[in-house]
């Protein structure tokens, strides 16, 4: 189970990095919400894996660990915060830039440049 | 009164200047002669005990938290060099009042003048070593401001730019030097390191402690290869030049040398270098200083030869000749202050500092000559002056040097032919000046310089006949106090006096003094052949090398920095992946413990679905609403885990945290493209597939590394205490409202921040909005579905129930605050969904701010409550109640604490869906109709 698990860790961190370095800003948004699902994850599972475990008093014999829990609870909580001050920048920056690139403009083109100098010498 | 006071009391004097100026040079002066008037008058009443062999040590706690402790540290060697500090500023102080022209900003130039004096005091009187480096570092840059002070001039701006970044670059080679002193010696504190001596030269670092500290005092002191800025440092204002570069601030590395002296010298490494370094100094500025053209560049150079005779001095290793270098440090400052206000004389009363336009000046200013001619024989170390007695001392001191094995009779030789040069450099200064005809078109015709501008030059000759006749007198006590603070052992036996018979130095001076002569006679040869070299202009050379760092410099960080954070993201993310993969590589068994649980079809399933939702998300990224929909499978599949691995509280706040994004990314939607080009060339897009495998592989290693390690938790400790010291059996809950409570309340800090940001972000945009779908279709026109209406209307009650029933059982059941406040906003969301926002605004007369703050209010307040039960900060208090009808309850203060969280979420949550919802009915296009 471990392994399937840190699998899925591995999957979501692919798929939220890949995103990350994508030049629009929506698909960033989308990114850093997935790796945030891996990151909760991956911190949640330091309290390893522990089925019917709920550390609720009386209801088991063998608690899993709540530290890890709490962290990843509010973890979630500030990333949602996150995200949705990072979603509202991206639609300001398209507000007041014109467009939805990451870097508030086109990449520059190199081929254009050398000739736009060569233009001017 | 305290050492401390010195600098204090200079630091005021700083000030002064710049309050009097108004009030006309002569109070102007006055006022700032104050300062160091007090400050040398204090010194002079501690010489007494200081000569009596007494070292003063003042301590004065700074921040003791982290050990930093001012000190002051005054011994002999200190001693004569504030004298010289504080004796020749005041001199300098009473001369640039006449130098200095009424429309100067005069106030401003004394103002630095004050701060380079405490400067320079800091670093003679400091007993830590980084104290003495902050005060190394303030005399170069102030001196940067008096170099530059005539700053409209381009030579004036360069000499400066030179002078601050080669004495600042070795002061940082300097503090390099410290700190690894400190590292060896455990101790910043002069006294420890002065007694320290043997460890730090027995220790492996000892080559770089030597070179790195050697390169600060070098590059201050002007010795060769770094003594190209001081003549070009003489673009001051001549009271600056005879004072920062002849007097002090050049002797700085000379006085760290001394200094370091009982540390770092007896090594053949600091033989070698410090005496070579002097040498080799020595002699070319005596050389060049024959053919400088210009009154002040022949001193300039001559200074730097003298500072080379001081520096050989120090490296001859012999007690003598240490003893006869802190005497010509004394003799140099004297007779170089002199001449440099002599320079100063001519170039202010005749317009012109060339040497060969200004003649016969005799005639016009015979006083200020014959004061001039007396300053210069002491240079060239005539008998009678103090110059001679120290120089002899020198010469004397060379043929005793081994340094150079066999070959060490060469140091007397070269030594003699340095004194020839300086004899003949010292001629020409008096002879092309002062006679050899008339003067060549001046400017002005010559005179001599009002009565009180004469005075500091008076003072100097008049010392440097009284020490070149009487040394023991007047300097005797003085240098035996300083030499046995540098030696810090029995001095010596050595004489000071004019006549120790005939001996070799006497004839080694004679040799000087005739061959000085005839050189200077048959100079026109020497010109000549000087003429077939091309002069370079350090200046150009130094600003091409800078000019060249500043192109590299920038053509790396445009590299890095071209504005593109898609590039920055890259570049960390590699970089991320270096740094972790690196350690990874090197640990070479993971040793696993815990036996893997067996995986069910549930779980098989789940993970598949998140894998392939994920991947799908990536796939379909560019038709947006897609993407969403398939990260949502991702998001419920992630709560559904938590459920799974016992965590429920997890699982409850990833599902309603869910609900809230895919509604907030649907409203971004709203404004932006629907759709994402495909932009990415392959290439780029097969190295964010690399980089982004790579880090999976590393996040998933670590993963794998650390759950299959065997589990050790303190965890124990909180579900001991959740019932008895919390009140409540849901351990989860218990730490977020208990135990951690400072750490909720910070993030329901953060929560409030983001969400204020949020409104702010949202304040007076201009947004633009699609009148139609990707498709092409036009919005649906029943903005509000009436059944979708009817049933959340419906639902509300029931929703707030809820969330109300998870509030109040968190503290032993799953939920709690956070998750209560997030499913009430879900439900108050889901009216603005169905009704719009103008339904809902007069109805829910909530401000949103102000419930945030009303929260993180209650949630601190709570905590602050301990306090009156003199209990600290967020201790929580439970009790149980007996109610009719309902039965026992508990309750806790933990519980309000949660009802702070509660509203804070809420409060955010609305705050940024309501206010990003708003936006699409103010900006919605009105369809034509």
């Amino acid at each position: 189970m471990e392994i399937a698990y840190v699998i899925c860790v591995g999957v979501l961190t692919f798929c939220g990095v890949f995103l990350c370095l994508r030049g629009r800003t929506f698909s960033v948004v989308v990114g850093l919400t997935m790796l945030s699902y891996a990151v909760n994850l991956f911190l949640f599972s330091s309290g390893r894996l522990n089925l019917e475990g709920a550390a609720i008093l009386g209801m088991t014999d063998n608690y899993a660990d709540p530290l890890p829990q709490a962290l990843t609870l509010t973890a979630i909580v500030i990333g949602f915060a996150m995200i949705a001050f990072v979603v509202i920048l991206a639609i300001r920056a398209r507000a007041d830039l014109g467009n939805d690139l990451v870097d508030g403009r086109d990449p520059p083109d190199t081929n254009k440049m050398i000739k736009s100098n060569e233009g001017k010498s | 009164m305290s050492l401390f006071w010195i600098t204090a009391i200079l630091l005021i004097g700083v000030i002064l200047p710049v309050l009097t100026e108004r009030f006309g040079r002569t109070v102007n002066t006055i006022f700032t002669m104050l300062a160091p008037a007090i400050a040398l008058a204090y010194i002079l009443s501690l010489v007494p005990s200081v000569l009596a062999g007494e070292v003063i040590v003042e301590y004065l706690e700074w921040i003791p938290s982290i050990g930093l402790t001012l000190s002051m540290h005054l011994d002999g060697l200190a001693l004569m060099f504030a004298l010289l500090i504080l004796g020749i500023g005041l001199l300098i102080i009473l001369y640039a009042r006449y130098y200095l022209s009424e429309k100067e900003a005069v106030g401003r130039f004394f103002a630095y003048l004050i701060l380079f004096m405490t400067a320079m005091l800091s670093i003679v009187l400091s007993n830590n070593v980084l104290q003495l480096w902050m005060a190394w570092e303030v005399t170069s840059i102030s001196s940067f401001l008096l170099i530059s002070f005539w700053s409209s001039k381009s030579g004036s701006r360069k000499g400066a730019r030179m002078a601050l970044t080669v004495t600042g670059a070795g002061g940082l080679a300097l503090l390099a030097g410290l700190l690894l002193i400190g590292d060896v010696v455990g101790s910043y504190e002069l006294g420890v390191i002065l007694a320290s001596g043997d460890l730090i030269r027995e220790h492996a670092l000892y080559p770089v402690i030597l070179i790195l500290v050697l390169l600060g005092a070098f590059t201050k002191s002007a010795q060769f290869p770094f003594h190209f800025w001081l003549p070009h440092a003489m673009a001051a204002p001549t009271p600056v030049s005879a004072y920062l570069h002849s007097a002090t601030m050049v002797k700085a590395g000379i006085f760290l040398l001394a200094r370091m002296y009982p540390v770092l010298s007896g090594t053949e490494m600091w033989f070698i270098i410090v005496s070579m370094t002097g040498l080799i100094t020595l002699l070319i500025g005596a050389y060049v200083a024959l053919f400088k053209h210009d009154l002040k560049g022949l001193l300039a150079y001559s200074t730097v030869s003298h500072l080379g005779l001081i520096t050989l001095l120090l490296g001859l290793d012999t007690q003598l000749a240490a003893i006869a270098a802190l005497f010509h440090i004394m003799n140099h400052a004297v007779f170089k202050a002199s001449l440099f206000m002599a320079a100063g004389i001519i170039d202010h009363e005749s317009g012109s500092r060339d040497m060969r336009k200004l003649n016969g000046l005799y005639k016009y200013m015979p006083y200020t000559a014959t004061l001039a001619m007396v300053a210069a024989a002491s240079m060239a170390g005539v008998p009678l002056f103090n110059g001679f007695l120290s120089k002899e001392m020198f010469l004397a001191e060379t043929l005793h040097s081994t340094a150079l094995g066999f070959l060490s009779w060469m140091i007397p030789v070269l030594a003699t032919l340095a004194g020839i040069f300086a004899v003949a450099y010292s001629m020409r200064f008096i002879h092309d000046v002062f006679f050899n005809g008339e003067p060549r078109d001046l400017p002005k015709t010559p005179h001599e310089p009002p009565r009180f501008m004469k005075i500091p030059i008076e003072i100097l000759v008049v010392l440097c006949l009284a020490v070149g006749i009487f040394p023991n007198f007047m300097v005797g006590g003085l240098l035996e106090a300083a030499s046995s603070a540098v030696l810090m052992k029995e001095l010596p036996y050595y004489s000071l006096s004019i006549w120790h018979g005939f001996n070799l130095p006497l004839l080694m001076s004679a040799i000087a003094i005739i061959g000085g002569l005839l050189m200077y006679a048959y100079r026109s040869h020497l010109y000549r052949f000087q003429s077939q070299f091309k002069e370079t202009d350090e200046k150009l050379v130094f600003e091409g090398a800078i000019q060249a760092l500043i192109r590299g410099a920038t053509k790396i960080q445009d590299y890095f920095s071209n504005g593109s954070l898609q590039r920055y993201a890259a570049i960390l993310l590699t970089f991320t992946i270096v740094v972790t993969a690196v350690p990874l590589i090197n640990i070479h068994t993971v040793v696993s413990h815990l036996p893997t649980q067996p995986i069910s079809g549930v779980e098989i399933t789940a993970a598949v679905i998140l894998c392939l939702s994920a991947i799908a998300t990536v796939i379909y990224h560019r038709k947006r609403m897609l993407s969403l929909i398939t990260l949502s499978v991702v998001g419920l599949i992630v709560s559904v885990a938590f459920a799974r691995f016992s965590a429920p509280d997890l699982a409850l706040t990833q599902l309603a945290v869910e609900v809230v994004t895919v509604i907030l990314l649907m409203l971004a939607l709203y404004f932006l493209p629907q759709k994402t080009a495909t932009e990415s060339s392959p290439g780029r897009v097969s190295r964010d597939i690399g980089i982004a495998a790579a880090i999976a592989g590393i996040v998933a290693t670590i993963n794998y590394a650390f759950i299959s390690q065997p589990f050790d938790t303190i965890s124990d400790y909180f579900i001991a205490n959740s019932k008895t010291g919390g009140g409540g059996t849901n351990a989860v809950n218990v730490i977020l409202v208990d135990f951690r409570g400072i750490d909720t309340l910070g993030e329901i800090l953060v929560l409030g921040i983001a969400a204020l940001g949020i409104f702010k972000l949202l304040a007076r945009v201009r947004l633009s909005m699609q009148t139609a779908n990707e498709n092409g279709l036009p919005w649906a026109q029943d903005r509000h579905p009436p059944i979708l209406a009817m049933i959340s209307q419906s639902l509300l009650p029931l929703a707030l129930l809820v969330s109300f029933y998870i509030f109040l059982r968190g503290h032993n059941m799953p939920g709690g605050g956070f998750i209560a406040g997030l499913i009430t906003s879900v439900a108050l969301i889901q009216q603005y969904i169905a009704h719009g926002v103008d339904w809902v605004k007069p109805r829910i007369k909530v401000d949103y701010q102000t419930l945030i703050a009303l929260g993180v209010l209650i949630a601190a307040l709570t905590g602050v409550g301990s306090w009156f039960f003199d209990r600290p900060f967020m201790t929580t208090w439970f009790d149980y109640f007996d109610i009719p009808l309902i039965g026992e309850i508990e309750l806790a203060s933990a519980l309000i604490f949660d009802l702070g969280v509660y509203l804070t979420v809420v409060g955010a949550t609305l705050l940024i869906l309501a206010n990003l919802g708003k936006l699409t009915s103010v900006h919605r296009p009105t369809p034509e109709e």
